[in-house]
């Protein structure tokens, strides 16, 4: 059960949140709270993982070279291959999907031949084909996320 | 971004310290001043490095458990119009133009959705549907069963 403030802090600062030097202060008092509320709040959020960080949101592509990777694993293999992949320190984001292409992943490498050189061994050692999806436009303004936490 | 800026950005990749003043807990790990810190961080910010800083939600334990990778096969020269419109929908939380791959993939257009229930994400499908119209001439859905993996650099 999430207490208002915790509410407020996750649908009011996804963006915005203070470059100040006391940034959890700032927003004790835009809500009219302390500061160790803040910070209690935050932690508990923490703690319980519904929130995953603070910190700041990247776009896709701006640190190296990243892509998009689909594979079709056969079910009885996808947990053995999925643990090899996720292995890779250049793996994130590895989810399994209903799908024929049933694993999806992203690959972060410092530049394109050393990405590509990630692909290759993934497929090397895992002896399934790797799609590459990388991106080409991004059409999404990142304004945070209109969270519904009525029943939260 | 030189090598400063990206030492700033893998220690705040675990998240902001919950100190009071966090920026200069940060400072302190790395050996700069706060003041350094923080104005590199607003010029990040400034050129779009950083999209934002704030709270990232975990939408799954929020209760979100139907989060769907939306797939569409629209016109190449209609995608960036197309892309645009699908983005700006309020529960869109990623929207992306990616290569196909002929014949296995024939999709262009991708589009997060994150639902409650199956219904509200079915209900979100039907409203992208709809923006793209008889502009869409295939879509799949992927829902995510099992994250297997979920570190580094997040772009959400």
């Amino acid at each position: 059960m999430l207490t208002d403030l915790q509410k407020r802090l996750l649908n009011d600062f996804q963006r915005d949140f203070p470059l100040s030097p006391t940034p959890y202060r700032d927003i004790a008092e835009q809500l009219g709270v302390t500061e160790t509320e803040v910070i209690t709040a935050l932690a508990e959020l923490n703690a319980q993982q519904f929130i995953s960080r603070i910190g700041a949101v990247i776009p896709p592509n701006h640190i190296g070279a990243s892509t998009l990777v689909a594979m079709a694993i056969p079910a009885a293999q996808l947990q053995t291959v999925a643990d090899k992949i996720s292995a890779f320190p250049e793996i994130n984001h590895n989810y399994e999907r209903e799908h024929r292409l049933n694993l999806w992943f992203v690959a972060v490498a410092a530049n394109a031949a050393q990405l590509q050189q990630v692909i290759e061994n993934i497929e090397q050692q895992t002896g399934f084909p790797a799609l590459q999806l990388p991106l080409v436009d991004d059409f999404f303004i990142d304004l945070g996320f209109k969270l519904d936490l009525q029943h939260a | 971004m030189d090598a400063t800026d990206r030492r700033i950005m893998h220690a705040t990749q675990a998240g902001l310290p919950l100190t009071p003043e966090p920026y200069q807990t940060l400072a302190g790990q790395l050996n700069l001043s706060t003041a350094e810190v923080m104005r590199r961080l607003m010029a990040m910010q400034d050129s779009g490095i950083i999209r934002r800083i704030g709270a990232v939600p975990n939408h799954y334990k929020l209760g979100y458990r139907f989060n769907g990778m939306t797939v569409w096969d629209v016109p190449d020269g209609q995608i960036d119009e197309l892309g645009r419109q699908v983005g700006q929908l309020p529960f869109v939380s990623h929207c992306y133009h990616r290569p196909r791959h002929l014949p296995e993939w024939p999709y262009n257009l991708f589009a997060m959705v994150h639902g409650k229930t199956q219904a509200e994400a079915d209900r979100q499908i039907r409203q992208i549907a709809d923006v793209l119209g008889n502009q869409c001439h295939g879509n799949e859905v992927l829902y995510s069963t099992k994250i297997l993996k979920k570190t580094g650099f997040r772009s959400r």
